[in-house]
């Protein structure tokens, strides 16, 4: 008998194309493929059939007790990877073993009734997680009072706010314990004072010995839980290494996101002409573009725009605004005022705008970036308030010993002198 | 292993692969999932019911209604005849069976498109959709047989003899209801299209059974057609059970009604299972 929780060999799964885009097909739609010649149908309708490949040849092992974690970039497959291992979808090739129950938080409040009231809701929900009722029974009121929705245990859930649909759903979610415990992204819901408490169940989970698979685009929340991490990326196993060393690999490579934008021709308004914004993008140290940066080094933001004809006095800059739409800080690329003198006028040309932010600036979370092309009291050029986002990680940033989120936009390295008087 | 847990200790080692070809139910399975078909089918019971005024009365609501509208058209207008017996009687121990059926071509057979989110979150038999639709069905029937009781103790008219063959009609309206929501249900799943035919598949079929006429009426060369429809079977032997409705009696067309009943049940569990699998990536 091993001591294996999880084994996978060689897994993938394939989509059709036409499954993705179209949502389902029509009667008709398979009627007419029906009375093609078959020439064309063995064609696959028009030249031949598109498939994705969302996941191939992924093979890992996980050992009971073990906590690993998941990163890739959004559609790098790791959703895909947890929905077969919970069952949910077959695989198309491979094999994969299970030892025990598998608990899946891949989505919370799965079969939540709006109708129904808290309390019955956490009944349903427990059964369709795969609780035995006098599971439930024995720890509705854990679960009530984790949730903090003691008062308004007997209301439909369709009067909940929000926050307490959630932590409701979660609460049973948490409760489960499945001896593999699969959790995907839930950390995101919830307000900071939540989110501490169900990075702390996750913890007692993984002290009780139990297995968890624990996918996240929270890199300290992956730092902080697991000892392995897995990086996928293109539906593919890329590393499977220490988390530190996995994360280090994931965010350089810039793995994690787009932390680009282009303008096409059509999403540019008229009255912008001479200036032509191209693209915007977020590069990490190595001058790779990436969605997610570290808090510790610098990030530079690079904006490539055309002029058709000279323009006298402009400035182009950026706007950066927290998630919650505070603005933290205003800069143009003309703010030195020799430079400005010197690009009095800028002449008809490309051109790249580029501005570093220090190290040791930004608090965890996610950035917008607006950017603004304009000429002092003349005229706007172009303007987009929200044209990129990135995360910011705040892994090894300072006072991260602590592990709790803190309030403010930066995050600075300040000199601290403390004196015994 | 923790220490807390060790009592429950069930080593299961599940085997995740490509399924391919056919497969039959499995229920070993669907009995360790039996508290979720009971959980399901509650739910199922109190939403319907929820924020309405009447309440579950509806469950008897419904069918009554319509054997008042029945009464009023057929049975004393059209004078279509009972076969003697009192016509808002006959017309109600047809509606009853008709309901519990009507479930499996009307909500059951939208259950898995409506439950998308769950199917595509948590792994679980995806029979227990359907199954639990029919399963809060059948108490309706059974709420709703307690007026059809009150009306034969109004009417006078007690129950035959073979009154013990009726959980095996109800067993058989089961079968029956079963069969045809697993195969709608899959199929809305690939083809959206079953919405729109759902409404008028219920029409229909409604009319080639004998529930606002007895199946007397219907020419004899006709007979082994009609009984293919093996709501036929399942309301002619409700009235035989119940009322004494010779024409209803047990005989070769009952069988046939049977053998269809099976063929749509066991052609649907296949084919159910057949689509099962895909069903957290069509839906």
């Amino acid at each position: 008998m091993s001591d294996l929780a999880i084994r996978v060999e060689n897994i993938g799964k394939r989509y059709q194309l036409g499954q993705l885009t179209t949502q389902y097909n029509t009667l008709r739609d398979s009627l007419n493929n029906l009375f093609k010649p078959r020439a064309d149908r063995e064609a696959g309708g028009n030249g031949q059939e598109k498939y994705l490949w969302a996941l191939r040849g992924v093979s890992f092992e996980v050992k009971q007790g073990e906590v690993l974690g998941v990163i890739g970039r959004n559609g790098a497959g790791k959703s895909t990877l947890l929905k077969i291992l919970s069952r949910v979808t077959d695989p198309t090739e491979g094999y994969a073993e299970i030892r025990g129950r598998v608990g899946s938080l891949l989505e919370v409040g799965t079969g939540f009734h709006p109708e129904l009231t808290g309390r019955e809701n956490i009944y349903l929900n427990g059964a369709i997680l795969g609780m035995k009722r006098s599971d439930i029974q024995s720890k509705f009121d854990e679960i009530v009072s984790f949730a903090e929705v003691e008062q308004f245990i007997d209301t439909p859930v369709k009067r909940y706010s929000s926050g307490m649909y959630l932590r409701l759903a979660f609460a049973v979610a948490a409760h489960l314990e499945p001896e593999i415990l699969v959790v995907d992204e839930v950390l995101a819901v919830g307000d900071a004072e939540f989110q501490r408490k169900c990075l702390g169940k996750m913890g007692d989970v993984a002290r009780q010995g139990r297995t968890v698979l624990f996918v996240s685009h929270n890199m300290s929340a992956i730092l902080r839980l697991t000892q392995e991490t897995l990086v996928i990326n293109h539906g593919q196993l890329v590393m499977r290494a220490p988390t530190s060393q996995a994360v280090d690999y994931y965010l350089s490579r810039g793995f994690s996101q787009e932390g680009i934008r282009t303008w096409l021709e059509d999403e540019i308004p008229a009255d912008a002409a001479p200036f032509r914004p191209i693209a915007l993008r977020v590069l990490n140290p190595a001058g790779v573009v990436s969605d997610t940066v570290r808090s510790v080094e610098p990030v530079t933001l690079e904006f490539e725009y055309s002029l058709s004809a000279p323009i006298p006095g402009l400035r182009v800059g950026y706007y950066l605004l927290s998630a919650r739409g505070e603005y933290v800080l205003t800069t143009f690329d003309t703010d030195d005022p020799g430079m400005y003198e010197k690009l009095s006028s800028r002449p008809a040309g490309h051109y790249v705008s580029r501005c570093t932010l220090p190290a040791n600036f930004l608090n965890e979370g996610r950035f917008i970036v607006g950017v603004n092309a304009s000429t002092f009291r003349i005229r706007r050029y172009f303007h987009d308030e929200q044209a990129i986002t990135f995360n910011v990680d705040a892994s090894g940033a300072p006072g991260k010993h602590w592990p709790e989120p803190r309030m403010g936009a930066v995050r600075p390295a300040l000199e601290w002198e403390i004196v015994q008087k | 292993m923790t220490i807390s847990s060790a009592p429950q200790i069930e080593e299961r080692i599940t085997i995740i692969r490509p399924k391919t070809g056919w497969s039959a139910l499995d229920f070993g399975e669907l009995w360790r999932y039996r508290e979720l078909i009971l959980f399901m089918t509650w739910r199922d019971i109190i939403v319907r019911y929820k924020q309405t005024l009447l309440g579950a009365s509806w469950a008897v609501l419904r069918p009554f209604l319509s054997m008042v509208v029945f009464s009023i058209f057929f049975g004393n207008l059209a004078k279509v005849p009972s076969d003697n017996i009192p016509y808002p009687i006959f017309s109600y121990s047809g509606l009853l069976p008709w309901e519990l059926f009507a479930v499996s071509l009307g909500v059951a057979a939208r259950s898995l498109v409506a439950n998308s989110n769950m199917i595509t979150k948590v792994y679980f038999p995806r029979i227990i959709l359907p199954l639990s639709n029919i399963l809060a069905g059948v108490v309706d029937f059974a709420i709703a047989f307690l007026v059809l009781l009150g009306m034969m103790w109004y009417y006078q008219i007690a129950p035959t003899s073979a009154v013990w063959t009726l959980p095996l009609f109800l067993l058989l309206t089961i079968i029956t209801a079963l069969g045809v929501a697993l195969w709608l249900s899959a199929l809305n799943v690939l083809y959206r299209d079953i919405g729109y035919v759902s409404p008028f598949l219920t029409q229909f079929w409604m009319f080639i059974t004998p529930i606002a006429y007895g199946s007397t009426l219907v020419p004899e060369a006709w007979r082994f057609v009609y009984s293919l429809n093996p709501m036929v079977g399942v309301v002619n032997g409700f009235r035989w059970a119940l009322l004494g409705v010779e024409a209803g009696a047990p005989g070769w067309n009952l069988v046939i009604s049977i053998a269809v009943s099976l063929v749509i049940l066991f052609s649907g569990l296949f084919f159910f299972r057949r689509m099962e699998r895909r069903f957290a990536d069509m839906v």
